[in-house]
Order: structure tokens, then C-alpha cells, then sequence
């Protein structure tokens, strides 16, 4: 895929096959790649550095093709889960297993570690949603998928399944908690459906779209409501927790919020803040005092409108990161194997690679009940 | 071609941990209620200590580098892997290399680096035509997908579109007139 600016891309078949760049490397051939609801903010314009020509895609599997003379796990022809997050493995976040913070994976900020196909800000890869990717520091993060995973189940683990469960591990449940969730896309769905896991008492999801609640609601056993269709969601859910709020609430929305006229103008209308943060105000003010607020939704860089006081006053504790996906992968490895979670139930749009604007397009307009787009390349199934 | 304020991570003087580590014996209490259990980045980060020996940390080989690459002033120089998509060029990447002069922390560089791609996504399309490539916007913007799944609202939309188009050509041949 080629990004041309704003709400623009292009299925670019002249893109050269990425060569190994550091001994540390392995060129990737992608068998199934996935729109990430993040992907979304770079398609809206909303991620500075996000430049003409570059490919999205942090979420895909494949197989290895050739690997740099200093990779001694991988080898060519395995069928591997590549996490989202670049990591070295030797810096001091990686280390302590903060993969998504790595410190040797991205010279352009170091707000954040390297990420596949996610704008100059995550270290300028090119992305997954193509045929071929290079895969930077391969003996670390990627993972051979294990024998008769599914391929769906294993693209899911690269970054939705680990957000939506760091979301949930992040909120500290205790058994019993009351859990809101803010946004039911794919990473708040696995979220709801992760907070079982943890011991939720009770799981509530809110979100503007019926079809998404209706899906929710089935999916991850938990409480649906439409904030369309409420004076003030903040009111609902505190009449809803014996007006003290709930134990624990996770932003599963981030910058591209609905909800508030003044959080959209000033933060998707005008970038006068990144993004608008509609879901973290909720989520602030209908938490208890002393409750846990989860963010896992994306925010650009800048700034954001929050209620620090509330924050503040509240005593709320505030706990927020990328997922480290290579930390949680052998834990939901075991999830996804025994059956407790069942990923590939979230895809609902299958498309080859080649019509990806159309993916864009459906994905980000919420078009014919989209959920999750799946993208297959031409190549996907050679032997 | 190498980037500005390049210096390797290697000459990092160590002051921070040289001042952290020096003794406490002349503050009354010291360390007296320290708690090892109060840990509120459990189970996210596993602690083991690694924060203080950052300064000697095991580190990769260095990617060649054989474009311009732009790094973060926070940062005394850039990472050992770095991504090689669309390096800096023309006017966008005089304004990108005008953004990294500032720190994350400020507006400058998020406002230049938005500014920049908005040029940017100018340049693609000077860049197209320059190419022979017309810009299939139909294509580009899903809009056949939107034919396929919301047919009326892509009518209404087409046909609001070319109202307001044909009102500001109509107003703006008036005033030509006048």
C-alpha cells in the first residue's frame, strides 16, 4: 500500500521487495495482515510525520524469507506472529520487558519505541499491509506460530489481543469489579472480554453504534448501552454503579472520539489538540474516587483537554502504556489454544490487499457492519 | 549522510547515576520507608534493576546509515535500527528538518510536522502528475465501496458537492462581472 495524504491510498504494486538493512534483520513475505483502528488516525491525518509514500500495517503474519547474518532463531521458511512493537531486547526497557518503550528502535521521538507502518514518529518502517516487510531485530519479537494455531487467531495476537488485555490487566480488577468500557472497536471488545478474565463482577460497554453494541454484547458476555441515546453517559453510569462510579473504567476509544462538539472541533476539526479526548473525560469522571482509569486508546503527541483536577481530586490512579506484546504472548498463546478466547470471531471483512482503499474506506466509515478488516496478499499462499 | 548532533550514546557522561549513587549518610532517614511492594508499574514493567545499569547496557550493531534520517533532540543521537521509508525531501522535509530542531515538548514541532504533511501530501500529487501517474481519487478515497454500501448518501453527497461547487462558481462569476 501506498499512503498519498488524508483519507487517500493506493495499492502500489512498483514498491521494491525490502532488503535486509542490519545484520539483525529478516525480510518478511506477508500471509495475512489487519487494519488497526490506529491505522485509522494515520488515514485521517491526524498522526504528525506521517509521510507520501510510506506502508501502514503493524498487525500481520508471514513468512520468513531470508534472514541477516546475526539471526540465529529464525530461519527461512518459518511461519511467524510479529508483534507490533520493534525491540532490541538489550536496552533497559526492553530488558524489564517494556517492549513497546525500546530505546534503540526509534531516533525520531522518544515518546514512544518503534512500531511497523506507523509514521516517522514510531521510527519510520514501512508497514505490513504489503506484500514483503523487514523485520528489525527478528530474534526478539517475532513468534513461530504454534502448531495448529489458526492463521486468523495468529494475526490477532500481534497487537489487538495483547492491547485489549493489557487494557484489562491495566485496570487492576479485583474479583468483583465493576469494569466500564469506553468504545466498542476491536481493541474494546477484547478488552471487555479480557476483564472476565481478571475477575470482573460486572462489564459495560459504551459506544455510539448499535450494530458494534448488538456484536459486543454477544461476543464478550457484558452490558451494552448507546450514549446517543443518554442526556449525559456520566450521569448513566453513576446511577448505574449506586451513584459511586465504577471500580475500574479503560479508554478503549483515544483521539478519535465522538461525543463532545467541543472536544471534535477543537481536536479533529481544527488539531488544536490531539485528537478529541471525549472517552478520558468520561472515563475520569465516571470512575470512583480511588478508582483505576486504564487508557489504551491512541492519542497523538501534542496535548490533550483532560480533567486533571478530577484526576487529582479524585485520587484517581491513572495507568497507561502500549502493550508489550512479546511479555503477554505466551499467556495468550495458552488463552487462544485452550479455547478461553477466540480472536478471529472479531474478523468480519476479508479483502484481498489489493483493494485496501476500499478496506480504508469501509473500516473507517463503519460501512456494511465492519468490525475488522482482514487483508490477504497475492502471494499468501505460496508454498 | 549522517544526521545533526550525532554523538553516540556511548559518550553519555553517567552524571544522573554518578549524583544518584553517591551516599545519603548526612539526610536524616534515609531510605527509612522505602517499600519495595509500593510498585504501581506492576505487572507491566519487571523490575530487576536494569534502570540503573542504563548507562553500559548491551547494545546492537549500528545500522548503516545511507539516507538522511532525522532524530529527536531528546536523544543524543539516532537508535541502532531506524526505518527507511521516505526519507526528508523538497519543501515538506526543509519543514521536517525545522521541527526536529525542537524538542518533543513542544508545539513547534508537532504544528511544523502536521504542517509538513499537509505539504507533503501536495508534493504526491505534483509528484504523480510529474510521473505520468493521474491520481485516481475514486480509487484513492474507497469511494467505490461507498457505491457499494451506502449508494444514497454517496448521491447526496456527490450532489451537496456539486451545488456548493456551482454556487461559488456562479458568486464568484457575479462579482468577475460587477
Amino acid at each position: 500500500m501506498n499512503y498519498r495524504g488524508p483519507f487517500r491510498i493506493r495499492a502500489d504494486r512498483d514498491k521494491p521487495v525490502p532488503q535486509i538493512e542490519h545484520p539483525y534483520d529478516a525480510i518478511v513475505r506477508v500471509t495475512r495482515s489487519l487494519i488497526c483502528g490506529s491505522d485509522l488516525h494515520l488515514y485521517h491525518g491526524m498522526v504528525p510525520d506521517t509521510r507520501v509514500g510510506m506502508t501502514f500495517g503493524h498487525e500481520f503474519t508471514g513468512v520468513v524469507e531470508e534472514v541477516g547474518s546475526g539471526v540465529q532463531k529464525l530461519k527461512v521458511g518459518d511461519r511467524v506472529l510479529v508483534p507490533f512493537n520493534i525491540a532490541c531486547g538489550t536496552c533497559p526497557f526492553c530488558k524489564q520487558e517494556l517492549y513497546g518503550n525500546c530505546h534503540e528502535s526509534n531516533p525520531e521521538a522518544t515518546a514512544v519505541g518503534g512500531f511497523f507502518g506507523y509514521a516517522h514518529i514510531a521510527g519510520g518502517y514501512d508497514g505490513g499491509q504489503a506484500e514483503y516487510v523487514r523485520v528489525p531485530f527478528a530474534d526478539v519479537s517475532p513468534t513461530v506460530i504454534p502448531e495448529g494455531m489458526d492463521i486468523e487467531d495468529a494475526v490477532l495476537l500481534t497487537d489487538v489481543v495483547p492491547t485489549g488485555y493489557q487494557a484489562a490487566e491495566m485496570g487492576g480488577i479485583r474479583k468483583g469489579d465493576t469494569v466500564v468500557v469506553f468504545g466498542a472497536g476491536p481493541v474494546g471488545i477484547m478488552a471487555a472480554r479480557c476483564a472476565w478474565l481478571f475477575g470482573a463482577g460486572r462489564v459495560i460497554v459504551i459506544d455510539h453504534l448499535d450494530y458494534r453494541l448488538e456484536f459486543v454484547k454477544n461476543y464478550a458476555y457484558c452490558e451494552a448501552y448507546n450514549f446517543k441515546e443518554m442526556d449525559d453517559p456520566v450521569v448513566f453510569l453513576k446511577k448505574q454503579t449506586d451513584w459511586f462510579g465504577a471500580d475500574v473504567c479503560i479508554d478503549a476509544v483515544g483521539c478519535d472520539a465522538s461525543g463532545s462538539a467541543l472536544q471534535t472541533i477543537t481536536g479533529k476539526k481544527l488539531l488544536l489538540q490531539a485528537g478529541s479526548a471525549t472517552a478520558l473525560h468520561w472515563a475520569v469522571n465516571s470512575v470512583k474516587k480511588g478508582g483505576i482509569v486504564s487508557v489504551i486508546g491512541v492519542y497523538g503527541p501534542p496535548f490533550n483537554m483532560v480533567p486533571m483536577g478530577s484526576i487529582m481530586n479524585k485520587g484517581i490512579t491513572l495507568r497507561t502504556n502500549q502493550a508489550s506484546v512479546k511479555r503477554l504472548l505466551p499467556k495468550l498463546i495458552d488463552h487462544v489454544m485452550s479455547g478461553r478466547l477466540n480472536p478471529k470471531g472479531i474478523i468480519t471483512h476479508r479483502l484481498p490487499l489489493e483493494e485496501i482503499s476500499d478496506a480504508y474506506h469501509i473500516f473507517s466509515a463503519k460501512r456494511d457492519n465492519c468490525i475488522k478488516p482482514l487483508l490477504i496478499p497475492p502471494r499468501a499462499n505460496l508454498a | 549522510m549522517e544526521t545533526k548532533n550525532k554523538k553516540e550514546p556511548d559518550q553519555i557522561s553517567g552524571i544522573d547515576r554518578k549524583i544518584a549513587e553517591m551516599p545519603k549518610d548526612h539526610i536524616p532517614g534515609w531510605g527509612i520507608d522505602a517499600d519495595p511492594e509500593n510498585d504501581p508499574t506492576y505487572p507491566m514493567k519487571i523490575w530487576n534493576g536494569a534502570d540503573y545499569q542504563r548507562i553500559n547496557y548491551e547494545k546492537p550493531p549500528q545500522q548503516r546509515v545511507k539516507m538522511e534520517v532525522l532524530h529527536s533532540i531528546e536523544r543524543p543521537g539516532i537508535t541502532r535500527v531506524f526505518g527507511t521509508s521516505t526519507p526528508p525531501k523538497g519543501l515538506s522535509g526543509s519543514i521536517r528538518r525545522w521541527a526536529y530542531k525542537y524538542s518533543e515538548a513542544t508545539t513547534a514541532h508537532w504544528m511544523g510536522l502536521i504542517l509538513a504533511d499537509r505539504v507533503n501530501s501536495v508534493e504526491g500529487i505534483i509528484d504523480d502528475l510529474k510521473h505520468g501517474t493521474i491520481p485516481n481519487f475514486f480509487e484513492e478515497r474507497g469511494w467505490s465501496a461507498e457505491w457499494k454500501y451506502n449508494r444514497a448518501g454517496f448521491i447526496k453527497n456527490a450532489l451537496t458537492g456539486l451545488l456548493v461547487t456551482s454556487a461559488v462558481i456562479v458568486l464568484c462569476t457575479k462579482k468577475n462581472r460587477k
